[in-house]
């Protein structure tokens, strides 16, 4: 077995689990933004599912109840941004802003409160989290080379939650792209008088979209304090959740390409860890902040229309107010 | 009922100015459901937090260091929104502010203070609005939305700051990452230390001379907004923009100058961090200024007057709340964090909710009064 190759591997393997975290939220603000409502707040529905799932893992045990939790309190928090942003037609990108600023402040004011450890959840033992997983037939098609090596470090070997956000994806684009609600998804983010005029609620496709996104951004919370990690810590999507939104632009709003930035971004993420501090062949040390500042860089560069074009949903950012 | 006369005379002011009050309400009510969650109580908490931010002279003083940031980076946050634009990024706009300070202090160690002084609020201003400038021109030019932008352009902040604190600025032989303290002849003066000088005895807290420079810009954003072409300009953009170009105004031109405007005020509040307080450069200094600018500026309504108002409200939160944190140690400063969240949610987001009752309201009241008196 060659060393490159096993290393290969491990990078890609390293790659999906820094993916799927952007991936789940990006797909959620997908939803969001779809429809014609800007998600900004995905970093705060990432942060208060996670604590939330920790929260509930650590006093219940079990992952699933932890899910269950962290889910709820995404989507929860999707629909006071649907209360602020498509009944009373406040500013998205504020009430976004305002509920990133007070969840990262309540998950830790209430993990202090509730578990006495500087605003972290107490570590959760095997059964209250998502563990690693070995795919049938590791042992039987391990043992082909090549093929082997891939399915034994890359495909499995992964918590559940990875497997769900690779599933994640082909669905999501096939209800955007190939059901009733998808189009009618895409229609309210375009052109929300056409739907009023068609009969269909608006603000009922965007409540429903904001809890899609909702659904999709406790995943991945769950999937930082629950699978990936042992427990809640402050401020722990570290801005994952902007990452995504840049992602997703970066995506042209559409899931595929999207998940191809989130890839990206987090390829980006291993590449700067691996190399802290190894001196490349011709440029030498590479400082790790300027590895880190590519997806950000990246996006401007996009939005900028330097490469490619981001064209975003027509109706973004911009209340639906019904005619009298 | 009163007159028609008072009550038209009110209806100008009444919602302004009762909104806000009510929100408020409405945010502190909300932030003491969350006390209430954690077992303790929230008018003993109340108590503590304002006697913690004004029950002596020197809480008052680090209540105004405070307000001073919150001052400055409101105006930053304000001055784009009255051109309808988002400024998200007075936190990386502050930041890089205070590299070019701390650059210039680093190597103004033999200049007078009386020169330090004024070059470097032209040096705080000039890298607030550089940073600015590139988001602002993507706007203008490009099309690119400057809400994503300014966020991108905080994280390029951050890295960049990371990256020349841990390996170009950092002092040598230690290990965390600021620079060396800067020579005393390039600190911003301590109020206090000026009060001595002029024979008056006030305690002594961080509160510096950046506190009456951003009153002081604080009236010239007043000027700039309602007193200047370009000012008017902005405004008539930020109302409509259509009817705007239609009255000759060029969107492109008034974006990029109000962006850097935005972007300088944010930038000079690293004058009182950096220069008046730390007199080095710290990893992450602005600590969240540029984020709580969005709700001063949201509660100050977009004017100078509610903004240095609103500053020293969260200046008072900030300082009580820490107060609050050793006399309740189970809540912590985060609950600051909460309330100030809770503000932008329930006074920029939520602003319409209760505006409409309390339009309705006001307009049955006048109503009412028209009955007694004359014709509307």
């Amino acid at each position: 077995m060659s060393d490159p190759v096993l290393l290969l591997a491990l990078l890609a393997a390293a790659t999906a689990r820094g993916a799927v975290p952007l991936a789940l939220a990006a797909l959620g603000g997908l939803f969001a933004e779809r429809s014609g409502i800007v998600d900004i707040g995905l970093e705060g529905k990432m942060l208060a599912s996670a604590f939330a799932a920790a929260a509930t893992a650590a006093v219940t045990g079990s992952a699933w109840a932890g899910l269950a939790a962290g889910i709820a309190a995404a989507v929860l928090v999707g629909l006071v941004h649907g209360f602020a942003c498509i009944t009373h037609h406040g500013n998205q990108v504020v009430s976004g802003m305002a509920l990133n600023i007070t969840i990262s402040g309540l998950t830790v004011v209430l993990g202090y409160a509730w578990f006495h450890e500087g605003g972290q959840t107490p570590l959760l033992g095997p059964g209250a989290r998502f563990g690693p997983m070995e795919l049938p037939g590791v042992a039987a098609v391990g043992a082909i080379p090549g093929l082997g090596l891939v399915y034994r470090e890359v495909v499995s070997g992964h918590n559940l939650l990875v497997y769900i956000a690779a599933v994640a994806v082909p669905v999501v684009a096939w209800i955007v792209y190939r059901t009733r609600f998808g189009l009618r998804l895409r229609a309210v983010g375009e052109s929300p008088g056409a739907v009023d005029t068609a009969g269909i609620s608006v603000s009922g496709v965007r409540y429903r979209a904001l809890a899609a996104s909702g659904v999709l951004c406790g995943l991945s919370g769950a999937y930082l304090s629950i699978a990936h990690n042992a427990s809640f810590i402050r401020d722990m999507s570290a801005g994952k959740g902007y990452l995504a939104l840049a992602a997703l632009i970066f995506g042209q709003w559409r899931p595929l390409p999207t998940l191809g930035a989130c890839v990206l971004f987090a390829f980006a993420d291993v590449v700067q860890a691996r190399l802290q501090g190894t001196p490349l062949p011709v440029v030498g040390v590479v400082p790790v902040q300027l590895i880190q500042a590519i997806p950000y860089v990246l996006t401007v560069l996009l939005l900028a229309g330097f490469v490619g074009r981001a064209v975003a949903p027509r109706a973004i950012g911009v209340p639906y107010i019904k005619e009298r | 009922m009163t007159g028609s006369l008072p009550w038209r005379a009110w209806r100008g002011w009444l919602v302004p100015v009762l909104l806000p009050a009510i929100n408020l309400g409405l945010a502190l009510l909300l932030s003491a459901i969350v006390v209430v969650l954690i077992g303790e109580s929230p008018l003993r908490a109340l108590r503590l937090l304002v006697s913690g931010a004004f029950g002596n002279a020197e809480a008052l003083g680090y209540t105004l260091y405070y307000a001073t940031n919150f001052i400055f980076t409101g105006l930053a946050v304000a001055v784009a929104f009255h051109g309808g634009l988002f400024n998200i990024g007075a936190e990386g706009q502050a930041y890089i502010g205070g590299l070019v300070v701390a650059l210039l202090c680093l190597g103004a160690g033999g200049w007078p203070t009386v020169l330090v002084i004024p070059v470097a609020i032209a040096a705080a201003a000039l890298g607030g609005a550089a940073w600015a400038f590139v988001p602002a021109w993507l706007q203008a030019r490009r099309g690119s939305h400057v809400v994503i932008t300014t966020i991108m352009f905080n994280f390029i902040a951050s890295a960049l700051m990371t990256h020349l604190l841990v390996n170009v600025l950092i002092k040598p032989g230690q290990q965390s990452p600021e620079t060396r303290e800067f020579a005393a002849s390039t600190w911003m003066p301590q109020l206090h230390d000026l009060a001595r000088a002029a024979g008056w005895e006030i305690g002594r807290s961080p509160v510096n001379l950046s506190l009456v420079l951003a009153l002081a810009v604080g009236g010239l954003v007043w000027l700039y907004l309602w007193h200047t072409r370009w000012g008017y300009e902005l405004r008539a953009l930020g109302h409509n923009e259509t009817a705007a170009i239609y009255g000759g105004i060029q969107p492109a031109r008034i974006v990029i100058v109000a962006m850097c405007v935005s972007g300088a005020l944010a930038g000079l509040m690293s004058l009182n961090e950096v220069m008046g307080v730390q007199h080095r450069l710290l990893l992450n200094f602005p600590g969240g200024a540029g984020y709580v600018g969005i709700a001063v500026a949201l509660m100050g309504r977009n004017h100078p007057a509610g903004i240095v108002i609103a500053a020293v409200l969260f200046g008072a939160l900030y300082q009580g709340g820490s107060e609050l944190s050793f006399d309740m140690p189970k809540l912590t400063r985060d609950m600051v964090v909460v309330i100030q969240g809770l503000i932008i949610l329930v006074c920029g987001a939520l602003e319409n909710a209760l505006r409409a009752p309390l339009d309705a309201l006001v307009r049955r009241g006048a109503r009412g009064a028209v009955v007694t008196g004359s014709t509307p």
